[in-house]
């Protein structure tokens, strides 16, 4: 066999050559080139995260709604500090003696290597001051951040805050430090990649009098920050002013899309707040007094609140059945005060016979328990699980019970009850349509939120289909939006049954319980609904779109405890479409009985 | 008959000692690394170095058990070991804990524990055993195709691991084939391969292509001795890259220069086999197709790098090369660990004096760059000292190996030795900055229990083998 034992030669040789090489370039680093030796001595770097600016924010007609200013972080990094004279430094930034001690001791537990906030925006005035007088507080540094600013007070829910990042995220991702700030709640939150850009860093070399010699290798390390993304809102800033203002003194939600292309123009839950007050220093203090509010202004009920839809929902029964063929816009139900079935009653005003147009102009209660009650004992199915469940996924056709999906944050999918529900409560096979006959209109267990609302009569008022409502319009520097957005979404019932419902629609406003909506030379469909409410004064509900012929205009409006959806909530809709579709009031008084309307409880 | 040596007296005592020394001024390193004022205690075990403590600990009681088991039962047991490291490679892919990237720990609560670290010396067993299996010989392709498959299944395991520096440990292997008989062209012509292939992707292609082409000049000069023949070769070439470059641009081709080059080199390929065959140059020949087959081969790797592979596997490739910087940046830290090292010149700062490598500056200075502190503390003596007593093991170990008459603790023995080289040198030769940043631990300095103990368990069954070398079958 052929001998390799001097091979043990060459590998010997091999770990001995590595072994020099090694020694070599340690002598050379350590004892040759002192240059490491000098770098040592310079080596306070100071890295130095250099913010970018977040994205600013626009309205559809580039009206800006939020930008930044700056703001300046004093920071320290506890290994660096050496004693310094307290009274001058606490002069100096208007701070007590107690703080230094307690934030020094604070900042220290975090780590003792690397900079800590020390004293969160402090202004350009006290800034200059400071800049001065620096280099005798050894390990304090300045760090410059943006805040944001809304120049227009307006649209707070919608635009959401930014806050300092908590533990629990700042674990999940890497790319965030203590202290930096992050979307909590709106587009904020929703856009924050796109908006937060990228941040750079500097490192400079710190001399032992703690200024900056200059940058560390010629900035070799050093990373640009890169802007955020401006983002372009869909919403329509005046219009979203006008409805705030409509609103106010007033419990409840409005939200109008543009159905044509889900856009969604406005978005008010009432109360609301300034935008400003959740900014800066005094976020924390103000946001406390926000929560603690009895009205809840920081609640987005646009997107949260749950509300039985009352007899708006008669429109999608009544869709349903036709496109089921449990009737035809022809077929009649009489109502006499009311719906009887044994010693079942529901109520009802009316002393007639109608067909389907006039059953949503009047809104009859007994033609929709007859509707409702067809639909669920439908032959066609083999029991009333299946009906159910039929009409089930036509509700969630037009996204009833289910997230829509949009890109606002804390978006909630409202209550649509799954048969199994049923089956819980009453046992299984045990239910029939008679005891779920108050959801036919609009009662019982349904609850659906403003936004799922304004979205299904945006479905109705393009006779068929919607595009899922988003806030933002544009990215700069991306040529399209998320590709939901601009998906049809399809509702699986024949066009001809919406012109009929519309019909009916266009009817109550003309003739019908909501003439306060009517405008002159715009053709108003809407329905009214009026939700029992169980803790007090019913919901005002409206929801209407305009003109009936291409449509482009949405909205949908609740009140809270305001009573009749005719009273306050038709006639808010009302003005909005108007001003919206003419920019002009052609009606002041009722304009100004709206604004003085004082809703809330005293 | 010779007298039975009692396991005491047949134990390397010397490489026990090497071994001591390492893991204790590890232990003192990790330390001063991590030294905090708040623990000033060495023992104080809610800190690094008072886990290390623990560790040792357990890592001599590991020993002890290892050298009392009969070390029969090493190559008895070699494949089961082996098999069982491959399924916990695969189980830690499902089940495993994800740290900074890499899949590859299970975390056990109070310990977690990284499979990869022990799949060394499983590997080690296993070659072992088949190298010394019965009328074993290299060369025959299935066993060389065996021999593949038992060091690159572990390999391959911790790549899907996302760990790639662990498994490039496994390249190491090749040298102990080299000492088992592999034909020592082979391992130049793959060192060769590898070389070329990094060249690739760290220069540009037209820059390598016009080195390769001054190199087969220069070969062909010294092996020939005339300048003459030199330049006449370089004169085909050209008048071949005039004339492709020509019509490239006659007829406005889009191609690149260096695609050029290798045209030329092609279509010239009758003139210099023409020229071969009259003057009797084999020599022409043979640079010839070595030439157009680097080329060739430099192409294809530069064309499924930039055109096959997706993006985020280019990436891993390239910050493993340390073309990219990291999202740790990679350059800065070894920068970092240069001016560590650099400052402690001849002497050092002294234990526990050096500013460089505490926490801000180095990063992960108590695991992978630990030698910075060794270099700044204890300067150009100590660092000198600590590589001379990684050299002196690994020397010890060969001899050791030598000694041995069983292919199996030979092969063994091998293994262990070039383990411990490979990490000593892509470690220490990172924190240098002469070797690409790849995370792997300094043996028996590194923080961690999952490979101190990996270690221990490598070098202590050799160390039972030794004190069986007459004996082993």
């Amino acid at each position: 066999m052929y001998d390799n034992t001097n091979r043990k030669y060459v590998i010997q040789g091999i770990f001995i050559f590595l072994t020099v090489i090694f020694i070599v370039r340690l002598f050379f680093l350590q004892v040759v080139n002192s240059s490491y030796k000098i770098s040592a001595e310079n080596n306070s770097t100071r890295h130095v995260t250099r913010y970018p600016a977040r994205g600013l924010i626009y309205d559809r007609n580039d009206q800006l709604l939020v930008y930044n200013e700056a703001a300046y972080d004093l920071m320290v990094i506890p290994k660096q500090v050496e004693p310094f004279d307290t009274s001058d430094f606490c002069q100096v930034l208007n701070i007590k003696r107690e703080f230094v001690r307690k934030m020094l001791k604070k900042v220290k537990r975090y780590s003792k290597y690397k900079p800590s906030v020390f004293l969160k925006q402090i202004s350009a005035k006290k800034y200059a001051i400071l800049q001065e007088k620096l280099y005798k507080f050894q390990g304090f540094f300045v760090q410059t951040r943006t805040l944001r600013k809304y120049p227009q007070n307006i649209a707070a829910h919608v635009l959401g805050y930014v806050g300092e990042i908590n533990s629990k995220h700042l674990k999940n991702d890497s790319y965030y430090a203590q202290g930096d700030y992050i979307g909590i709640s709106g587009i904020e939150k929703s856009y924050e990649t796109e908006l937060r850009g990228k941040k750079g860093k500097s490192i400079y070399l710190v001399d032992v009098f703690n200024r900056i010699k200059g940058s560390f290798k010629n900035g070799e390390f050093d990373e640009k920050p890169v802007v955020g993304r401006n983002l372009t809102s869909t919403l329509d800033a005046d219009l979203q002013a006008y409805g705030e203002q409509l609103m106010q003194n007033k419990k409840g939600s409005v939200v109008i899309i543009e159905p044509a292309t889900g856009e969604i123009l406005a978005l008010i839950s009432s109360p609301n707040y300034d935008p400003n007050r959740l900014v800066g220093r005094v976020r924390s203090k103000n946001y406390k007094q926000l929560a603690n509010n009895p009205q809840n202004p920081l609640f987005n009920r646009a997107l949260m609140a749950k509300y039985p839809p009352g007899s708006t929902f008669k429109l999608i029964n009544a869709l349903v059945a036709l496109q089921e063929g449990v009737i035809t816009e022809k077929t009649h139900f009489s109502c006499h005060g009311g719906y009887r079935v044994g010693s079942f009653h529901l109520h009802c005003h009316h002393n007639a016979s109608f067909a389907l147009v006039q059953s949503i102009q009047l809104s009859c209660n007994a033609y929709y328990c007859n509707v409702f009650r067809r639909i669920l004992d439908n032959k066609k199915y083999e029991n009333i699980d299946f009906a159910y469940n039929s009409w089930y996924r036509y509700l969630n056709q037009f996204g009833l019970g289910r997230k829509l999906g949009s890109d606002l944050s804390l978006e909630l999918r409202g209550n649509v009850p799954k048969s199994s529900y049923f089956d819980k409560l009453y046992g299984k096979g045990r239910w029939k349509s008679l005891m779920l006959v108050s959801m036919s209109i609009g009662q019982g267990e349904l609850g659906i939120t403003p936004l799922q609302m304004a979205n299904m009569t945006a479905a109705i008022a393009n006779r068929g289909y919607f595009y899922v409502p988003h806030i933002v319009k544009k990215i700069a520097g991306k040529d399209t939006i998320n590709q939901l957005f601009t998906r049809k979404q399809n509702i699986k019932i024949d066009s001809a049954y919406f012109n009929r419902v519309i019909d009916g629609m266009e009817m109550v406003v003309v003739a019908g319980t909501a003439t306060t909506a009517r405008i002159k030379g715009i053709s108003v469909c809407g329905k009214t609904g009026t939700a029992e409410n169980p803790h007090g004064k019913d919901h005002s509900i409206f929801t209407s779109f305009a003109p009936k012929e291409k449509p482009k205009i949405v909205v949908s409006v609740y009140v809270e405890n305001a009573g009749f959806g005719s009273t306050w909530a038709a006639p808010i809709a009302s003005l909005l479409i108007e001003k919206y579709l003419n920019d002009s009031i052609s009606r002041p008084y009722l304009e100004k009985r709206i604004i003085e309307g004082y809703l809330l409880e005293k | 008959m010779q007298r039975e040596r009692s396991l005491y007296e047949s134990i390397d005592w010397l490489s026990i000692f090497l071994y001591a020394l390492l893991v204790v001024f590890g232990w003192i390193n990790i330390y001063a690394a991590v030294y905090n004022e708040e623990h000033i205690s060495i023992f104080d075990t809610s800190q690094r170095y008072g886990k290390q403590m623990i560790w040792i600990a357990l890592s001599l009681l590991l020993a002890v058990i290892i050298l009392i088991v009969d070390s029969r039962f090493y190559s008895i047991f070699s494949y089961p070991i082996y098999l069982i490291t491959i399924l916990l490679l695969i189980a830690v892919l499902i089940f495993g804990k994800s740290v900074s990237g890499a899949r590859s720990w299970f975390d056990l609560g109070f310990f977690r524990f990284q499979p990869a670290e022990f799949a060394k010396f499983a590997t080690g067993l296993a070659l072992a055993h088949f190298l010394s299996s019965y009328n074993f010989k290299i060369h025959k392709l299935k066993n060389l195709l065996t021999l593949a498959l038992i060091t690159f299944l572990p390999a391959v395991l911790i790549i899907l691991q996302n760990d790639t520096g662990s498994a490039l440990v496994y390249i190491a292997f090749v040298i102990v084939f080299y000492r088992e008989g592999l034909n020592g062209t082979v391992l130049l012509l793959g060192v060769a391969l590898v070389a070329l292939f990094v060249a690739v992707l760290l220069v540009e292609m037209l820059a390598l292509f016009l080195f390769l082409l001054f190199f087969a000049a220069l070969i062909f000069y010294f092996a020939d001795k005339n300048l003459k023949n030199t330049l006449k070769a370089l004169l085909i070439f050209s008048v071949a890259a005039i004339f492709i470059g020509g019509v490239a641009f006659l007829f406005s081709f889009e191609i690149s220069y260096h695609f050029i080059i290798l045209l030329a080199l092609i279509i010239s390929t009758p003139v210099y086999f023409y020229w071969a065959y009259l003057k009797r140059l084999n020599l022409v020949f043979y640079i010839h197709i070595a030439l157009i087959l680097a080329l060739s081969y430099s192409y294809s790797v530069n064309y499924i790098f930039t055109e096959v592979l997706v993006k985020h596997q280019r990436t891993r490739i390239n910050v493993l090369l340390n073309i990219e910087d990291d999202i740790r940046g990679a350059g800065y830290n070894v920068h970092q660990s240069k001016i560590a090292i650099g400052s402690g010149g001849l002497s050092g700062k002294g234990f526990l004096e050096g500013t460089q490598t505490k926490l801000d500056y180095v990063p992960e200075q108590s695991t992978d760059f630990i030698f910075c502190t060794i270099g700044e503390e204890w300067g150009f003596w100590g660092a000198s000292a600590t590589l001379l007593v990684f050299l002196f093991l690994l020397l010890r170990i060969v001899q050791l190996a030598e000694k041995q008459t069983s292919t199996f603790s030979r092969v063994y023995g091998y293994s262990v030795a070039v383990i411990l080289f490979f990490h000593l040198a892509i470690n220490v030769g990172m924190t240098l900055g002469l070797a690409p940043v790849i995370g792997i631990p300094l043996p028996f300095f590194s923080y961690g229990g999952s490979s101190l103990w990996a270690f221990t368990i490598l070098l202590f069954i050799f160390i039972r083998l030794d004190t069986n070398r007459e004996k082993l079958f």
